[in-house]
């Protein structure tokens, strides 16, 4: 099986209703290829709070799931306000999301801690002013 | 146990879904960074949150049910996304505690 799949979605920046829709679509297209229920929680996970992030911090962006033979590729791009400091995100229980945020349950500080968590590599690429970029691989 | 046993037996009500679905444990939290990664396909989620990323989360983790406590609605735009990705949402007016100590008689028994 040398063909890779690819899924892009446009996360909507405006609408938190609609946030989680890209990770709800891609597990269930997970689920139809047969992947183990494990790698689809991880992938499902990662996606999740990847796709939150770009709501709450960036207005949106885009996601691009790339499934290989070996590995499952998640790429989150986004022209948001950037990370300045990537450790102190990392950090569990950091967050500067709003209150607005926070009564509708997110803001715990456990976006970037879970993405890196549940995936076997992770790299986050930032620069204020001008977008991160997020690739997020699970080991199949 | 089954959903649907555990209705009977609380007299919840059942907003969306249906309740064929089993469980064995429970999360209670209303963080859905914290749900997302504890709530299992055996586990019961017990919130106060009642928007549509509820059962985004829901949906992802395969929560045999979403219980709400101390009687919130389900809002609109939820119950749809419920309704769309077979969510079971259930209702009570107790509180997590309460409904904790009352599952947990049923589990035991």
């Amino acid at each position: 099986m040398s063909d890779i799949l690819k899924f892009h979605f446009d996360v909507d920046g405006s609408d938190f209703s609609s946030a989680g829709e890209a990770s709800v679509l891609v597990k269930k297209k997970l689920r139809q290829l047969g992947y183990p229920a494990d790698i689809i929680r991880k992938v499902s996970i990662a996606m999740y709070e990847g796709e939150i992030n770009m709501v709450i911090h960036a207005g949106g962006g885009s996601a691009d799931v790339e499934v290989h033979e070996k590995e499952i590729v998640i790429i989150l791009t986004d022209e948001g306000p950037g990370i300045p400091d990537i450790s102190l995100a990392m950090q569990e229980g950091y967050s500067t999301a709003r209150d607005n945020i926070r009564v509708l349950g997110f803001g715990a500080g456990m976006g970037l801690p879970n993405m890196k968590k549940y995936t076997d590599y992770m790299d986050v690429k930032s620069e204020v002013g001008k977008g991160t970029t997020v690739t997020m691989k699970v080991f199949l | 146990m089954k959903i649907k046993d555990l209705c009977d037996a609380l007299s919840l009500e059942v907003v969306a879904g249906n309740t064929d679905n089993e469980f064995s444990n429970v999360y209670v939290g209303d963080f859905l960074s914290r749900a997302m990664t504890k709530v299992k396909p055996e586990k019961l989620w017990i919130t106060i949150m009642a928007n549509t990323n509820v059962i985004a989360v829901a949906s992802l983790t395969d929560a045999p049910a979403v219980l709400l406590a101390e009687g919130v609605k389900l809002q609109e735009e939820a119950l749809e996304a419920a309704k769309e990705n077979g969510i079971c949402v259930l209702s009570s007016n107790e509180d997590a505690y309460s409904l904790c100590l009352a599952i947990g008689k049923l589990l035991r028994e």
